[in-house]
């Protein structure tokens, strides 16, 4: 939790220097410039309020208005790559003085700091983003959501979807789901190191063409809950479909090993699960690329294989 | 087989690698007989687009002969001769069936990496980083073509590759750049970029009834290839006179009423007063797009006109003249091509004598030789256009 705080302070600080140094540019471009030990001129003062000013101040709203902060954080590591490419040129430059230089050294400095807070925070939205924001929880419940419009009747859609052996070819850990009659099903899930998790789960509520939700039941290894809706999308745009999932990894080693499997951006795994769900629905297959020969998957596009035909 | 493959920022080279095989069951292997290099391979090969990796195969403008076939192609049959679209699209999504088939839902298996740099995911394409999906390329002698029933187009007769091949991409891409503009009787385009994309949407522009076309660009050869070539009514050098008031001039104040972008991330600078961007171009070159051109245009274009993009843009651009774009209501049209909503009307203009695309071509090569034709094309040297390569 106090690891979140601290990143809500750090991004917020960021924001408001943004703005600030967005602010002072639009405004006082030339006392910025003096201060960076640019040329003084009309038109490195127009120049530097629109390219630096501008720059800081969207990057600064885009951040205080937390839409997808992450995207504009790192945004905002780009622009200080500029920044500091500028102060860089003003370094370089021959011509100059020591005393813009050194002016100029420090304005680096300055901007090398927030460049690597920028890269901190970035990084850290991205992960808890991933997460749902609750890195503090992560270890002992996962929670996931994600939405998809697959072009096809709710009926269509739906029934698919009611037949759990289906699952294990868009689901990415899923190996297979067998069905025990009575609305109980066996679930067999690889782990990591090669690793098997199997546990049972039944159908604890469903109504045809709208939801299904199911359990596990006993003492499986990760008790998870998971819910799946589906609406007719407005004006003949197919089904929306809306998955949320929930996992509890027990405490050990194992528990750690699986709650690290689901729990490495759970949204973005499931996402990916209803991608491929679209994918099998609407054209028949998981697609396939040679850079990501299993088709979508969370880890497989942080590991990608050259664009050159899979040999195996 | 052998293939010309990214090796880091302005490498390229042709290597053995291994030969294609059925991934999906609508698969279609294709034997490449015409390949070429096109201004977006130019935004790869200088570094721009993120989440390339070594070795991947480049390419997404080639044509040949189907050479196998997976289980669930029906239409497209080995011995077809066929050009094949640079997105992939899968036919079956609300985007596909809407015509919008470079932002197909189904074709990138990476789409998960291109939302976390755009937002969502548009189409995956073929050789074009792994954000869009890491599909193998066609600067090979052979390519595994997804969805081989939605993309790729007969070619009937023996009519030589030459004048089908950029039906792959840049002929519907100009097109499109010129419908985008709904064109009306009287209207004048101004085109940005005299490239091979430029070329195609002032024929384009023509071909849909504007009244004049002019075409901007620096390189003498490649503005007089718009005027002879492609029908171009006034060119504009712009390292010899100030586009903004040659437009002015030329339409009397009212500024052209649609202005196509056919230059993208890598637009030239070169406007003498703006010397302190200069100095931050080259940190603006390694980091973010170079919109110059973009801003030109919609600074150009007659109130309540149309901006029409078609040069490509990675990622975020500063200096956006928003105030100007909304307060003279204008539009912007924009998008990777659709190509195969483009592809069979073309193919009958091409068919009907109205179009020769081959009129771009100034350069032949052997698949070996595709880093000579990266560097010529991309330095402009030689009177470089156009470069095609037989692997
Ligand atoms: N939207 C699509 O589907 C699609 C498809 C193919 C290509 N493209 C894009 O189209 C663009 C052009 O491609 P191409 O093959 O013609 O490339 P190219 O490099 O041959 O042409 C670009 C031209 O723009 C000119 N130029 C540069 N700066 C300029 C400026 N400030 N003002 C006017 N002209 C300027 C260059 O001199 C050059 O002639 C690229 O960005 C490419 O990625 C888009
Ligand atoms: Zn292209
Ligand atoms: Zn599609």
């Amino acid at each position: 939790m106090g690891k979140s705080d601290s990143t809500s302070q750090l991004v917020d600080g960021l924001g408001l220097f943004s703005l600030g140094l967005g602010t002072a540019q639009l405004l006082a471009p030339g006392a910025v410039n003096r201060l960076v030990g640019a040329d003084d001129h009309a038109m490195s003062r127009v120049v530097m309020r629109w390219l630096g000013g501008a720059r800081e101040f969207a990057a600064g709203v885009g951040i205080e208005s937390r839409r997808r902060a992450d995207l504009w954080l790192w945004a905002r590591v780009a622009g200080d790559m500029l920044d500091l490419s500028m102060l860089a040129a003003v370094l370089a430059s021959p011509r100059r003085d020591p005393v813009r230089r050194s002016r100029a050294a420090i304005a680096a400095a300055a901007v090398v700091g927030v460049t690597v807070a920028d890269v901190v925070a970035a990084t850290r939205v991205s992960r808890n983003g991933a997460q749902n924001g609750e890195a503090g929880k992560a270890m002992s419940s996962v929670d996931a959501k994600a939405g998809i419009t697959v072009n096809r009747s709710v009926n269509e859609v739906f029934a698919y979807w009611q037949n759990f052996e289906n699952l294990p070819r868009f689901m990415a850990h899923l190996q297979s789901v067998e069905p025990l009659g009575g609305g109980r099903s066996r679930w067999r899930a690889s782990a990591p190191a090669g690793a098997e998790v199997e546990w049972e789960a039944e159908v604890t509520d469903e109504r045809i063409n709208e939801f299904i939700a199911w359990q596990s039941v006993g003492d499986a290894t990760v008790e998870n809950a998971g819910r799946v809706e589906f609406r007719p999308a407005p004006g003949n745009r197919g089904t929306e479909v809306r998955v949320h999932l929930t996992y509890r990894p027990p405490a050990g080693k194992l528990g750690h090993t699986v709650a690290k499997l689901f729990g490495e951006a759970p949204d973005q795994q499931i996402r990916d699960d209803l991608r491929r769900f679209k994918q099998v629905v609407e054209t028949g297959e998981v697609v396939r690329s040679e850079g990501t020969p299993e088709g979508s998957k969370a880890r497989r596009q942080l590991f990608q294989r050259p664009a050159q035909p899979v040999t195996s | 087989m052998r293939a010309n493959t990214w090796m880091g920022k302005t490498r390229v080279e042709v290597q053995n690698v291994p030969d294609p095989k059925i991934l999906n069951s609508h698969d279609a292997i294709v034997k490449i007989t015409s390949t070429a290099i096109c201004g977006s391979d130019l935004h790869l090969f200088n570094g721009f687009i993120p989440t390339m990796r070594k070795g991947d195969i480049l390419g997404h403008e080639f044509m040949g002969e189907v050479i196998e076939t997976g289980s669930s192609v029906r239409k497209l049959k080995v011995g077809h001769r066929v050009v094949v679209p640079f997105p992939i699209a899968c036919g079956r999504c609300g985007a596909c069936q809407r015509g919008l088939t470079s932002v197909c839902q189904n074709s990138n298996p990476n789409a998960g990496m291109a939302e976390k740099i755009m937002g969502r995911s548009p189409s995956g394409i073929f050789g074009y980083s792994h954000m869009l999906g890491g599909f193998a390329g066609g600067q090979a002698e052979y390519a595994r073509v997804p969805f081989a029933d939605v993309g790729p187009i007969k070619i009937e007769d023996d009519i030589p590759d030459e004048q089908m091949l950029f039906l792959s991409d840049i002929l519907p891409t100009g097109y499109m750049g010129a419908d985008m503009c709904d064109i009306a009787p009287g209207d004048v385009v101004a085109v940005w970029g005299a490239g091979p994309v430029g070329q195609f949407a002032i024929v384009s522009a023509r071909l849909l009834g504007a009244e004049r076309v002019i075409a901007i660009d620096r390189f003498p050869y490649r503005l007089q290839m718009a005027k002879e070539k492609a029908g171009a009514t006034d060119l504009i050098n712009y390292e010899e006179a100030s586009v903004l008031e040659t437009l002015e001039d030329l339409t009397a104040g009212r500024g052209p009423d649609a202005c196509i972008d056919a230059v993208g991330m890598e637009s030239h600078i070169d406007v003498g007063p703006l010397h302190a961007y200069d100095s931050a171009k080259q940190m603006v070159r390694a980091e973010t797009d170079r919109p110059h051109a973009l801003r030109e245009a919609i600074m150009a274009c007659a109130n309540g006109g149309v901006v029409s993009v078609i040069g490509v843009y990675g990622g975020f651009v500063d200096k956006f003249p928003m105030g100007p774009f909304m307060n003279r209501s204008l539009r912007m049209r924009t998008g990777q091509c659709h190509v195969h909503r483009y592809m069979a009307p073309l193919m009958e203009r091409i068919r009907a004598g109205q179009i020769d695309p081959s009129f771009v071509i100034t350069h032949r090569m052997s698949l070996e030789d595709a880093p000579r034709g990266y560097q010529m094309f991309r330095d402009k040297k030689d009177n470089c256009e156009k470069v095609v390569l037989s692997p």
